[in-house]
């Protein structure tokens, strides 16, 4: 059994791609981490490495082939979709590279988002949408629709979604890809800010400088963990 | 909370659909045309029937109606001029039709009759003063106004002692007393039929004009309410059995004893029966076919499956162009589905389970057919005012023609929507968040 305090515990994860017929790839062979609450992973690795397919299944978009994941003390590794998707908007907020706004939404009701999906009545929370508009810096661009946006707000806007359902993590996908390096420094500076307020966050990047931020940061290669390095210590689990 | 959800799943569907106006207006306009036309259609449909419907019931439907005939064989042999050497001794005269014994006979021997009442036809001209205005001048019972449902407007009907002295006094209709006296009361003025006078004793409002359904086109172009009641004893006498016309050099005799027998029966049940009986028993009297046997109730049955089946097909038409424009909204909903995948994967990713996803895009299809289907009903309920304001054909909307094309615009939304729906629903987060 997972110790309480690490969120998210995977142990032996492999996951095969059948490519038709008797071509099968082995995108992850065998894969184990262990994560603490309030830590902050950067995922590095060159392209082909199984990053992306690590990614999917820490999001819970995908399920691995054998072993098992554990997150916040739930093994959703072999759970139907339904409940996947449920678990997904519960416990993961995701930040991607191209931001992914709904278009024909406002600021205000793209935040709104999540809650939407875990049956939740938005007008009682209208008031932790207003904060965590403030808190990305938007609080007087809730009317706007994304393409009234700067990247680098439309991402910030995407950061605050990713927060209005309470998640365990943030995984973020590469969020500065498409950002200047000012507004990218921003965003990162943003993600630093809730990790200090004790979110857990899980980054992708191949970007050596936006990895350094981290606590952690788990180089892949070949659908293996190659190495890790640890920048600095993650904090103790308060538990 | 559900009803919540719905409400703002609606109203996320609004405004994905106001993002593409013009592409919402053209996918909805397959739908409006649709449901508009159902409504018309059935409508105009409707509308016609009706019409018929009310000639027939005007009949009576608990009335039979006998007619007499004139024998095809026999007016084919008068055409031929001459009629052959074997003529007989009354020459070029004809004799058929319904006699007074018939009358009898019915009402003795078919259960369930209420009434037999005989008349005779004659069209003869009837004058006032200066006034001649083409009549038919019907000798019958006092009971007719019961029987044919007309209304007594002024004075009284036939009495039963005119039948008895074959008294020369007449009833005229509404139409016949407003051209032969334009400035009088015609109560107990005198007005000159052939040869004879006839007081003016009351003002009959018909309710139809059954008499002018026969006959062919002999009575075409004439004002259809001109009609003269005598008693039957008085036509009798007055007129003779005999009667001749002259044309143009050639004359005409025809010897018809009563032009139309109309049978009341007690029920509607009565008159099913009756009808075979009927037939059976003026068969066996009439050695050739020169009566008719109208059953309004028959005709009125008729109608209705007529209008059924007219019914059915400008349906199908109307469903037709529905479905097409199903199809439509399938096709651009399908399109769209493939244009946000994206949005998709996004949505799956925070959190959307499957039939989240569906219900999104079947509400939005949903709202583009219902919305058409709106639009659709007002535009068919004003097609036909305008259908009867341009043309003289009586329209009815009727309700159920409304909520019926309006609920097929519905099942249409759902029917088309739902593999749209379910292939966005069926979609891979992963692929989905990568489709660019």
């Amino acid at each position: 059994m997972p110790r309480p305090s690490a969120i998210i515990r995977i142990e032996g994860v492999k996951k095969r791609y059948v490519l038709g017929g008797e071509n099968e790839v082995l995108a992850l062979r065998h894969v184990d981490l262990a994560v603490e609450a309030g830590t902050y992973l950067a995922i590095m690795g060159p392209s082909g490495s199984g990053k992306s397919t690590m990614l999917n299944i820490l999001g819970c978009l995908d399920r691995p082939s054998a072993g098992s994941y554990w997150l916040g003390g739930e093994d959703v590794s072999r759970m139907p979709d339904d409940q996947l998707s449920e678990a997904r908007g519960r416990k993961i907020g995701f930040i991607f590279q191209s931001y992914n706004l709904i278009a024909q939404l406002t600021v205000l009701e793209n935040i709104q988002v999540p809650l939407l999906y875990q049956g939740k009545d938005v007008r009682l929370f209208h008031d932790r949408c207003l904060d965590l508009a403030r808190l990305v810096g938007l609080g007087d661009r809730l009317g706007h629709r994304p393409n009234q946006l700067s990247g680098g707000q439309q991402q910030r806007v995407a950061i605050a979604r990713s927060l209005v359902n309470d998640p365990l993590m943030l995984l973020a996908d590469e969020p500065t890809g498409n950002l200047d390096s000012r507004t990218g420094t921003e965003v990162l500076d943003l993600i630093d800010r809730l990790n200090q307020a004790g979110k857990t966050i899980i980054l992708v990047t191949h970007d050596e400088r936006v990895a350094a931020r981290a606590h952690r940061v788990v180089h892949m290669k070949d659908g293996v963990i190659d190495r890790e390095v640890v920048n600095r210590p993650p904090p103790a689990p308060s538990r | 909370m559900i009803s919540y959800q719905l409400a703002s799943t609606i109203r996320l569907g609004v405004k994905s659909l106001l993002l593409h106006k013009l592409r919402s207006a053209l996918t909805m306009l397959g739908i409006i045309f649709g449901v508009c036309s159902v409504i018309a259609m059935l409508a105009i449909g409707e509308g016609a029937s009706y019409e018929a419907q009310e000639a027939i019931k005007k009949l009576g439907s608990n009335n039979i109606l006998l007619r007499s005939v004139k024998p095809p064989e026999q007016a084919r042999q008068q055409g031929g001029g001459g009629g052959g050497g074997g003529g007989g001794p009354r020459g070029m005269q004809l004799k058929y039709g319904l006699t007074y014994q018939d009358g009898s006979r019915l009402q003795t021997t078919i259960p369930g009759v209420k009434r037999v009442l005989p008349m005779r036809i004659i069209r003869e001209n009837v004058r006032f003063d200066r006034n001649e205005v083409p009549c038919q001048v019907i000798g019958t019972l006092p009971f007719y106004p019961e029987v044919a449902g007309a209304a007594i407007v002024r004075g009284r009907f036939l009495a039963h002692i005119d039948e008895v002295h074959q008294d020369n006094v007449c009833i005229i209709t509404t139409g016949l007393a407003r051209r032969l006296f334009p400035h009088q009361d015609p109560l107990e003025h005198s007005v000159k039929i052939d040869a004879f006078y006839y007081r003016v004793v009351g003002v009959l409002q018909e309710r139809s004009q059954p008499e002018q359904r026969s006959q062919s086109g002999k009575m075409e172009g004439q004002p259809l309410d001109n009609n003269v009641y005598i008693p039957l004893g008085a036509s009798r006498t007055r007129f003779g059995e005999v009667l001749i016309r002259r044309a143009a050099g050639s004359f005409e005799a025809e010897e018809v004893q009563l032009h139309q027998i109309t049978v009341q029966m007690e029920n509607t049940a009565a008159v099913e029966t009756a009808d075979p009986q009927i037939k059976t028993l003026l068969d066996k009297f009439h050695d050739q076919q020169d009566f008719e046997i109208i059953v309004p109730l028959q005709l009125l049955r008729q109608a209705e499956q007529t209008k059924r089946i007219f019914n059915i097909v400008l349906g199908s038409i109307a469903a037709i162009s529905l479905l097409v424009g199903g199809i439509g909204i399938m096709n651009i909903m399908l399109a769209t589905v493939t244009e946000r995948t994206r949005e998709i994967g996004v949505r799956r990713a925070l959190g959307a389970k499957r039939r989240d996803i569906t219900r999104q895009f079947l509400v939005e299809t949903v709202v583009l057919s219902v919305g058409g289907g709106l639009i659709g009903v007002v535009v068919g309920v004003l097609t036909p005012i305008v259908v009867s304001q341009l043309t003289t054909m009586k329209t009815i909307v009727t309700v159920w023609s409304v909520l019926l094309a309006f609920g097929i615009s519905g099942a249409v939304g759902i029917v088309f929507g739902l593999y749209p729906a379910k292939a966005a629903a069926r979609l891979d987060p992963i692929d989905a968040l990568r489709h660019e």
